[in-house]
């Protein structure tokens, strides 16, 4: 990968390079598949994504209730895609960005349970003043930089956190996710060609759940293998299993000891699906629910975590009180966003500006 | 202790629907994720999904039972004693009845005046490329954080010679050849501004930045309201805008209007030489999104410039460029220097116009418009662009709600031709606003 540039005289580079430089991280990825995670390592994750399951579960809740309103789309089904990825990043260092289905993200960097709700439910209290709302969060102290409405939009906003990390020699890397929907933008491609002439420090990942909100992959892309779409930008492309969360954390640390390196960036695919709608008034006619069933049913990441530990002999009480833990959390998080009170009006002319003039 | 299930809000704008169908029965033990109902909203039928467990005790809406309003108790589920019971109050509580009192809006404060140029101030002869360059090469002296990126910026020393000499002072690592990828570098900037550095962000031509408005608006714009104050994008877009010279329509627009438009932005538009460089060097300085429209025509024009170690202007005043007691004159950009035209040549016909160059376009100094209307109770407004929802159009509508007392007359507009730019010179001239056509308006409101 040293060589990268070396070709750009127009000299055509023998196939055989270019195919081994694009396989390698895969290669590297499925020589060791699984994260060797200790007992209690694989517990976190298992409570990271269980959180994840029950905030949402209960911000649908909210919704039902009409204390959410507008858009709000549910991580629920991808968990080990984020826990699995940000496990192996370091808050307050590496930047992560995404869309709008941004809840699972910032739960998995770490960032208050509570606040996220109060945003759900448009209150003062909320992460943004209750001024975002379900897409648009952001915590700039965690480097979680949203949270953003327009979709694929975030993938050059993440180049240009990755080449800020790259400018300030700072060390950090950024992961800019976003769907196999949004990977149909043009301005993915223009990101991706920039990032690899520039050797950006950033992992792209597409989060493939199938359903670009009601088009099937295979009704709406030409390619869908969508890790091979780097291809031709000469980015290292990385197909994964995104229902384990083990092979998850496994990949990431391939694809971030690359970009570290000064290598530049790596698009990684993660095999995903989401159990919900699209957002709360998708009825999800599209696909059957046989098809949803069998996904709960026999890919659940975090069932499958369970059982893993249950097998590794952990207690059955020490799994009870870590479900218990979190719903109490969840509820606090649900009780702080329905009694929190709504912003202030004055709030209504606040940062719109930053400065006066 | 049992937990109710409420008619669920499925939609953004669902106040009621049909309970079609119960998929479960009284006694029957659920668990998360089971579909319970199917509703009918007005737009599809939605399947309604247990979020606890338990068993199901009482149903209490029938199925078939139509308009059951959204937070309507439908059933309740016998809890398992690990259950937080719902205690969410419904829709109908949460949303207060709309504010009768208006709300108070946050009071300007004074605009700041240009700083005084101390007496004995050397005045050197300098084109506004030349001052636009000078602007950026101190800011990037003094700030590390400020690199220039855009197309032929770098190598090629600037499309329009813009940047002419960054790259030998500066080095590849902050003067940055980008492709042709107006959308992909606009989002790479707006991303680093993000991420603390403070980027300049040239486009070739603002024509260019269409493919780019997305990131403009929706990314830098929005922001910081969006976060609550908490992310900021400190980003520069800079480059020629307006009518050039012969290329036709779609190199031939002026964008001022449309990022007007826009809360979240800060958008300049100077005129001459010390402008441009005293108000780069504050839209660099700046915590906010700007977007700062050059002229290319205006590029070449030489003005005078004090040599000052730091000349920053402003952002946010409009500058009275002549004085006078009969008319007001407003324009920006190239159109001042026609107004000034004007200005002389009506001044030879015994009518003292005042010309006022707003050089910031948002947020817009009303108090230097209204000021100079109570002095001579006539206005015109001058806009090498098209009159339809344009800057002269906002400040029409400025003098009528607050100035109404003052008007002896119309306010007018002098604008392009409302029609896309034409190639052929004589139809281009035809077009495009002239000094004429200022002087002719001012005769009207001056009824002369």
């Amino acid at each position: 990968m040293q060589n990268r540039r070396s070709n750009r005289d127009g000299r055509q580079r023998p196939q055989s390079e270019i195919k081994s430089a694009l396989r390698s991280l895969q290669e590297t990825h499925a020589a060791n598949l699984r994260h060797k995670a200790s007992d209690e390592e694989l517990l976190k994750f298992y409570e990271q994504m269980l959180l994840i399951r029950r905030f949402e579960e209960r911000a649908g809740q909210l919704y039902g209730l009409g204390l959410i309103g507008g858009f709000c789309h549910l991580y629920i089904g991808q968990e080990a895609v984020a826990v699995g990825l940000q496990s192996a990043l370091t808050p307050g260092k590496d930047s992560v960005i995404t869309g709008y289905r941004d809840h699972g993200h910032m739960l998995a960097y770490g960032i208050d349970p509570k606040v996220i709700m109060a945003e759900l439910t448009g209150r003062a209290a909320g992460i943004s003043r209750g001024k975002g709302g379900s897409m648009h969060m952001f915590s700039v102290d965690h480097k979680f930089y949203g949270g953003h409405g327009i979709v694929g939009a975030q993938v050059p906003l993440g180049a240009g956190l990755a080449f800020s990390h790259k400018y300030n020699e700072d060390g950090g890397v950024c992961m800019a996710y976003f769907g196999d929907g949004a990977a149909n933008q043009g301005q993915v491609y223009e990101a991706f060609n920039m990032a690899a002439l520039w050797s950006l420090p950033i992992v792209f990942v597409v989060e493939n759940n199938g359903y670009a909100m009601g088009t099937a992959v295979k009704r709406g892309s030409a390619e869908t293998d969508f890790y091979r779409r780097g291809t031709a930008f000469r980015i290292p492309g990385m197909n994964v299993n995104g229902m384990d969360v083990l092979e998850v954390r496994a990949a990431a640390e391939v694809a971030l000891a690359h970009v570290r390196s000064g290598a530049g960036p790596v698009l990684m695919e993660l095999h995903t699906y989401r159990y919900r709608g699209h957002s709360m008034s998708d009825p999800a006619k599209y696909r059957s629910r046989e098809e949803v069933q069998d996904m709960r049913e026999n890919h659940d990441p975090i069932e499958a975590a369970k059982a893993e530990l249950v097998k590794r002999g952990v207690s059955e009480e020490r799994m009870k009180d870590i479900d218990k833990q979190i719903r109490s959390k969840v509820a606090e998080a649900a009780d702080f966003a329905e009694n929190s009170p709504e912003p202030e009006l004055p709030e209504l002319y606040t940062d719109v500006l930053v400065e006066t003039y | 202790m049992g937990i109710e299930l409420r008619m669920p809000a499925l939609s953004p704008t669902m106040e009621e629907g049909t309970l079609a169908k119960w998929l479960v029965k009284e006694g029957d033990e659920v668990k998360s994720g089971d579909i319970l109902a199917e509703i009918e909203t007005d737009k599809a039928t939605m399947e309604f999904e247990a979020v606890d467990e338990g068993i199901v005790g009482k149903i209490l809406v029938a199925e078939g039972t139509e308009g059951v309003k959204v937070g309507t108790v439908i059933a309740v589920i016998g809890g398992d004693g690990e259950v937080t019971p719902s205690s969410a109050p419904v829709l109908t509580e949460v949303q207060a009845a709309p504010p009768a009192i208006a709300i108070e809006r946050p009071v300007a404060a004074p605009r700041a005046a240009d700083p005084a140029v101390p007496a004995g101030t050397n005045m050197k002869m300098s084109t506004v490329r030349e001052a636009l360059r000078d602007a950026m090469a101190e800011e990037m002296r003094r700030d590390g954080r400020v690199f220039v990126m855009g197309e032929e910026v770098a190598d090629y020393q600037g499309a329009y010679k813009v940047t002419q000499g960054l790259l030998e002072e500066f080095g590849p690592k902050r003067v940055i050849d980008t492709p042709i990828t107006e959308y992909g570098f606009a989002g790479i900037g707006a991303g680093a501004a993000m991420g603390g550095l403070r980027p300049v962000v040239e486009f070739m031509t603002f024509n260019f930045a269409m493919q780019a408005i997305d990131h403009i608006i929706n990314s830098a714009a929005k922001t910081n309201y969006m976060s609550g104050g908490q992310m900021r994008c400190p980003v520069v877009f800079r480059g020629p805008n307006g009518a050039a010279s012969r290329v036709g329509a779609q190199h031939s627009q002026n964008y001022g209007p449309w990022y007007a438009n826009v809360p979240g932005l800060v958008v300049i538009a100077p005129y001459d030489a010390s402008d441009a460089k005293g108000l780069l060097k504050a839209a660099i300085r700046s915590d906010d999104p700007v977007v700062f429209l050059e002229n290319e025509l205006v590029y070449g024009r030489s003005f005078e410039l004090p040599e000052l170690d730091d000349h920053v202007l402003p952002i946010g005043k409009a500058r009275i460029m002549r004085e006078g007691s009969d008319v007001t004159i407003v324009s920006y950009s190239i159109g001042v220097g026609l107004a000034l035209e004007a200005a002389d040549a009506l001044a030879a016909e015994g009518i003292e116009a005042e010309v006022i160059d707003l050089r910031t376009l948002r947020p817009l100094d009303k108090e230097t418009i209204l000021a100079s209307l109570a002095k001579t109770n006539r206005l015109v407004v001058a806009e090498e662009g098209w009159p339809q929802c344009s800057i002269a159009s906002e400040i029409t509508a400025i003098c009528m709600e607050d100035g109404f007392d003052h008007l002896d007359a119309p306010v007018l507009r002098v604008c392009n031709e409302d029609v896309p730019l034409p190639y052929a010179a004589n139809l281009e001239k035809a077009a495009v606003i002239d000094a004429a056509r200022i002087v002719v308006a001012v005769k009207r409101v001056c009824h002369r």
